[in-house]
């Protein structure tokens, strides 16, 4: 129990320390423009209306003390973190002066619901039809399956979604392209809600199981190519353990470790899928949050979306991490 | 059937077709021999010579490439049970499988599944076999860890977490718990320390004499034979070229190659230089012509190119495939070769 | 060398099966060195037009014969991939090789950082990138960005490699016979690496490429540079679909999908003859 103890407080260590160099290097990027932001807003507030050369200082005087630009960049950095630790990312621009934390919060239920329902059934899924095409190599099925998996593997996100759009909105109507949930049901904790989410929700979580159980299901079955040649899975054959024990304890089990971990590897990708397929479907999660907010020139916002999934992210590899030991005992503090 | 193994002009090949180059590696080439109840029988020849795949052949363990392209392996369990691991079908192999057949692999790490508590596995193996299950189950389990100075706890425990000897001594109970007549053990004591070494040999001898089983042992180590087999036989390139009882085999061996093997066990205060065998150990793909050992044999003469010498009864429980079989001496000394 | 490619195009299908594929595609964007048009003129030719003879990939809304286009656009997305997967296996093999044989406290820094970077989602940063260099960011900067991300995981997977490099014999000859712990490395790990480097540089294109069309698609990166991202960022937003010229898409679209696929499949093929025990698998007539 101990062990464990002092494994978990060495990945929260980790989990911290990722999450800081994370949000440092998006501030970095954000203070790397040559365009301060308070030059873009008075560019835009210029471009729609006329004002006098002493509003415009004003207002720039005023931004740049908001903006907090008219201290050095170490200080700037230093009131960034503090700011950070309490999730405060100043007003957004496209919803002034809703605090861009506040549109964050509507907007992550959404992507992190979709994400993890989907990835979990992919990588169960994957991992399981996987093991089977491993293990019994001669099936003619589970063959087809893996050539339908390898010309789906390599196709990008963008267009998997935008193909489920071509065919589902165009071609054969038959499920909902856009929106999180049907205009006419009320927000609530009602059967009729949930149901609608599912409903809206079909298609960007079928965009996501196609793209990612291609890569598990080729990943478990090379896996399960190799464990199978293992000493204790031709021992347990000598000894004529039964075959259903042997594929799920002896084959599955073993493999799927390190499937594991790289799950936990790949969620950044992941995510940026999922923030990628939601933009298709106009699904209400960060994927439009994002996109309104470029479109605005909205750095607040961006910032705020950055950094909250840095945190999600390394937030979840952490729990991975920490389910790690339970599934494989052999690995401790290392 | 009075012997429990039955084994006539077994042969495995190896057969690969690889980027359109085709091969055929004779592991095991026209091998007859047969084991008797209650009886321990050592398997010795160097790495590569057949020993391993034909004892793999035995076990019903064997996986394409290698394949068996002729002769048959009958086993004969009492009771009308009798099988022939060549031809029989798939639910006759199971039924013998740990209940009449165990094995005994190399390697104590690798072969218990490291995600799996000790206690499960034995499950996994035994519990079918015994037709027990529960708590009877686990009596019977705990009662044989006893008898090989094994505590209950390490049932619950992952294999990583017992010692290289506990480890060991669990994979000689997993394979003995059901009291199998017959068993195959490959080399069950190369990478353990000498100390160990012979805890575990006369675990398995004790074990088997009380079981009453016959064990088939593999190993290149001619000391662990001397020990506890009762009868030796000697593989050469994927034949049998001599067989006889343990004494026999070091005090009169009948072979040159046995009488080299023999000779390189180290002897307490003997300190004469011990003769290497010139050459290596043939390829199985593409053997000699002839005798295979002649390209390496000190006695070789013209007809041992050409003419390849049968698997001969020398004496009583004493066969050999020599033609020069009355001239080999044991070669003990500085004496090395006999040139006649 | 040569040999094995030779038998690899022979006897495994997946290899040759990639290679034509990604051929097909290569020569496809090298006819665009002879292209006998300028790529960023806009309304040169009759628009919207089908494929037919004269033009064989048809006309976009924006009067360009979409063969041309489509050549520079794939010439420039290949160009992208390949930037950035030379970049970032540079700075997996440095990575990989150094944590794994020098090890200690190099090897726990090094792998701090591999995981940092692993956690760290890509597509914000992107766009926040996109967001605040507005027109100035071009498509070299984006790949040094790009190969700043696609390191981690082959460099884990050369780390692993080396670890067991380090402990082999002519390593300890190596040592022994005072070569610099770099020249060990130059000169008797690397080539031990090559093979994945060579497997992992095809996914690594895959998924350069594929963020780069993700890009450029949502309209986040240079729009005049005629990319995949770019070609298919016009189409929508003349919406081509609704138009009607449908080969505005599903040209380029299948297009890629053939150029993904065959860098998959040597990438998978690849893979597969390097590692040892499969090679014994595929031995059993």
């Amino acid at each position: 129990m101990k062990d464990y103890l002092l494994f978990a407080l060495k990945r929260i260590v980790q989990l911290l320390a990722v999450i800081l160099a994370g949000c440092s290097i998006a501030f970095l990027i954000a203070h790397l423009s040559p365009i301060s932001p308070v030059e873009q807003i008075i560019m835009q507030v210029t471009g729609r209306s006329a004002a006098s050369p002493e509003a415009i200082e004003k207002l720039r005087a005023a931004l740049t003390e908001q903006f907090g630009l008219d201290v050095p960049l170490w200080q700037q950095y230093l009131s960034f973190l503090g700011r950070l630790v309490v999730l405060d990312f100043g007003p957004a621009l496209i919803a002034f002066p809703t605090p861009a934390m506040d549109l964050v919060r509507l907007a992550l239920p959404w992507t992190v619901g979709l994400l993890t329902v989907s990835t979990i059934i992919t990588w169960l899924l994957g991992n399981i039809f996987g093991a089977l095409a491993g293990y019994f190599q001669n099936s003619r099925l589970l063959k087809a399956f893996g050539i339908i998996a390898i010309g789906i593997q390599p196709i990008p996100y963008y267009i998997v979604a935008f193909l489920l759009v071509i065919i589902f909105g165009f071609m054969w109507p038959i499920l909902p392209i856009s929106g999180g949930f049907a205009m006419n049901v009320t927000p609530g904790w009602t059967w009729q809600f949930a149901l609608s989410i599912v409903h809206y929700s079909l298609l960007p979580a079928f965009a996501l199981v196609i793209v990612g159980i291609g890569t598990w299901f080729l990943g478990m079955r090379a896996l399960v190519s190799n464990v199978i040649t293992e000493d204790y899975v031709t021992y347990a054959e000598l000894g004529g353990v039964k075959e259903g024990r042997i594929v799920s304890s002896y084959v599955f089990r073993n493999a799927l470790v390190p499937q594991l971990t790289a799950l936990a590897m790949s969620l950044g990708g992941i995510f940026s899928g999922t923030v990628i397929t939601e933009q298709v479907f106009t699904y209400p999660g960060l994927g439009s949050l994002l996109i309104r907010a470029v479109n605005g020139g909205d750095t607040a916002v961006v910032m705020a979306i950055s950094c909250i999934s840095i945190i999600s992210v390394a937030g979840a590899i952490f729990i991975i991490d920490l389910v790690h030991p339970l599934l494989d005992p052999r690995v401790k503090a290392e | 059937m009075a012997n429990v193994l039955e084994v006539r002009n077994l042969k495995a090949y190896y057969l690969m077709n690889y980027f359109g180059v085709q091969r055929e590696v004779r592991a095991v080439d026209d091998i007859t021999m047969s084991i008797g109840r209650n009886e321990v029988y050592g398997i010795a020849g160097e790495s590569s010579s057949g020993k391993t795949s034909f004892i793999k052949v035995l076990a019903a363990a064997i996986r394409p490439p290698l394949r068996v392209v002729g002769g048959s392996a009958t086993y004969d369990f009492g009771g009308g049970i009798e099988v022939d691991v060549t031809a029989a079908r798939d639910e006759d192999i199971e039924a013998i499988r740990w209940r009449h057949l165990s094995y005994i692999m190399q390697g104590s790490m690798s072969v218990l599944n490291p995600l799996r508590r000790v206690g499960k596995i034995f499950e996994d193996f035994a519990s079918r076999p015994l037709g027990l299950s529960g708590p009877a189950f686990r009596q019977v389990v705990v009662d044989h860890l006893g008898r090989l100075k094994l505590p209950p706890s390490v049932l619950n425990a992952y294999p990583h977490e017992l010692s290289g000897g506990m480890r060991q001594r669990v994979t000689i109970g997993l394979a003995t718990v059901c009291k199998p007549q017959f068993i195959i053990a490959d080399e069950p004591t190369t990478a353990l320390d000498v100390v160990v070494q012979k805890d575990v040999l006369s675990l398995i001898k004790s074990l088997q004499v009380e079981m009453g089983s016959s064990i088939v042992f593999v190993t290149h180590d001619m000391s662990v034979h001397a020990n506890i087999a009762d009868r030796i036989g000697i593989i050469y390139a994927g034949r049998l070229v001599e067989e006889g009882p343990t004494r026999q085999m070091f005090t009169a061996p009948r072979h040159p190659y046995t009488a080299h093997l023999v000779a390189s066990l180290p002897r307490i205060g003997d300190m004469a230089r011990r003769p290497a065998l010139e050459g290596r150990p043939p390829s199985l793909a593409a053997p000699p012509q002839g005798c295979r050992f002649h390209p390496r044999c000190p006695l070789a003469v013209e007809k041992c190119k050409t003419e390849v010498p049968p698997l001969a009864t020398i004496g009583p429980g004493h066969r050999t495939a020599c033609w020069r079989a009355d001239d080999v001496r044991p070669l003990v000394g500085a004496e090395a070769a006999v040139h006649a | 060398m040569f040999s094995v490619f030779r038998d690899l195009v022979r006897y495994n299908l997946e290899f040759a099966i990639g290679l034509v594929l990604l051929f097909a595609v290569v020569i496809f964007s090298c006819l665009s060195f002879f292209s006998p048009v300028d790529p960023s003129m806009v309304y040169r030719v009759v628009p919207d037009q089908p494929p037919n003879l004269d033009y064989w990939f048809g006309t976009n809304s924006r009067g360009q014969d979409m063969f041309w286009q489509l050549s520079f656009a794939f010439r420039n997305s290949l160009t992208f991939g390949v930037t950035v997967a030379i970049l970032s296996r540079i700075i997996s093999i440095v990575v990989g090789l150094a944590a794994g044989y020098l090890g200690g406290w190099v090897d726990r820094v090094l792998m701090f950082v591999n995981d940092i970077f692993v956690a760290i989602p890509i597509f914000p940063i992107l766009i926040l990138f996109y967001l605040v260099m507005k027109t100035g960011s071009n498509s070299f900067v984006l790949a040094i960005l790009m190969a700043c991300f696609g390191w981690p995981f082959d460099a884990r997977l050369i780390r692993s490699v080396a670890l067991g490099l380090r402990y082999r014999e002519f390593t300890r000859q190596a040592v022994f016979a005072g070569m610099s712990p770099l020249r060990i490395m130059w000169e008797e790990h690397l080539p031990y690496v090559m093979p994945i480097i060579f497997s992992t540089a095809m996914a690594n294109m895959i998924w350069a490429i594929g963020l780069e069309v993700t890009l450029a698609v949502l309209g986040f990166t240079n729009l005049n540079i005629p990319t995949i991202g770019t070609t298919l960022y016009w189409a929508n937003n003349h919406s081509a679909l609704v138009v009607g010229t449908w080969w505005w898409i599903v040209i380029p679209v299948a297009i890629v999908v053939i150029m993904f696929l065959g860098l998959f499949l040597l990438a998978v093929s690849l893979n597969e003859y390097i590692d040892p025990r499969s090679r014994l698998r595929r031995m059993g007539a």
